[in-house]
């Protein structure tokens, strides 16, 4: 640190790419970033929600006939055996 | 632990009864909406998906002395199914281009022309994803498991699970993203345009 402001010595003049940049309209990269992060987030969501969705058709389907079929059958078998 | 050995477990139970008989199968009729579900998601193709969940299905009615009443048997039966799906799955060395085949026909079975095109590409997506990273994303993220129960489910660890899981969702949405998926005629960025939108649609619809 003060080795540096001894080199630049004291008081010196701002250079002049440093005073072109404090005149520059730049953009918060702050809020780049943050709208970024929503983006992203919302994007996630959509997937998220699609992804249930896709899994609810299924689950909302009419169950075949056969998966009951099959159990009664197991569970009278079962009766029968004691 | 797995159902076959807790199946050999506890010496010390009493009688199984009629009644228990009946609590079990009521309990696990209501879950075979979900193990259908599930089961579609881990083999892609309907038919094959209702012949591994009718399996596990069985299975947990076969292992009912080992379930104790009370605790998580959605978590239960989906492990069965699970371990059952991996030890079916043999054929390992074909698996990547089963997956590829099953999503073709699943696409090829959903034909309601209502249905939004953006589901089909979320299907292709989720069969490009790695088996395991695919699973955790789909107990974690549509079928309502914690993380926790996902890894008991899985038989690995929470942390595990959490990392699989974050990278399905960061894959899955690269691939919809710029549409490598592989679908003729829509250009990159379209799929996830169309979730988007439909997700819009659907959240003001609820």
């Amino acid at each position: 640190m003060s080795d540096e402001n001894a080199k630049r010595g004291r008081g010196s003049r701002k250079q002049p790419a440093d005073s072109m940049n404090q005149n520059m309209p730049s953009p918060d990269p702050r809020k780049a970033s943050s709208a970024a992060l929503d983006e992203a987030r919302l994007r996630q969501q959509a997937i998220g929600v699609r992804l249930r969705q896709m899994f609810d058709e299924v689950v909302n389907e009419d169950v075949p006939d056969e998966f009951l079929e099959i159990l009664k059958r197991a569970d009278s078998r079962n009766a029968e055996n004691g | 632990m797995d159902a076959a050995s807790a199946a050999t477990g506890s010496p010390v139970r009493p009688p199984r009864t009629a009644a228990d008989d009946n609590a079990f199968k009521s309990e696990l009729v209501q879950l075979i909406p979900h193990l259908r579900a599930f089961a579609r998601t881990l083999c892609g193709d309907p038919t094959a998906a209702d012949d591994l969940a009718q399996d596990a299905m069985m299975k947990a009615w076969d292992a009912r002395a080992s379930f104790q009443m009370g605790t998580n048997m959605k978590a239960w039966t989906f492990m069965i199914l699970r371990n059952q799906f991996y030890s079916e799955k043999r054929r390992s060395w074909r698996q990547t281009q089963l997956d590829q085949e099953a999503a073709e026909r699943t696409l090829v079975a959903v034909d309601d022309p209502e249905a939004p095109v953006a589901l089909d590409e979320m299907r292709q997506g989720l069969a490009m994803l790695p088996a395991e990273q695919r699973e955790a994303l789909i107990l974690v993220g549509a079928g309502g498991f914690a993380y926790e129960e996902a890894a008991e489910i899985c038989n690995c660890a929470v942390g595990t699970v959490k990392s699989r899981v974050s990278r399905a969702r960061r894959a899955l949405h690269a691939i919809l993203e710029d549409g490598s998926y592989d679908r003729d005629g829509l250009s990159a960025g379209d799929a996830m345009r169309s979730i988007l939108a439909d997700a819009e649609r659907l959240s003001t619809v609820r």
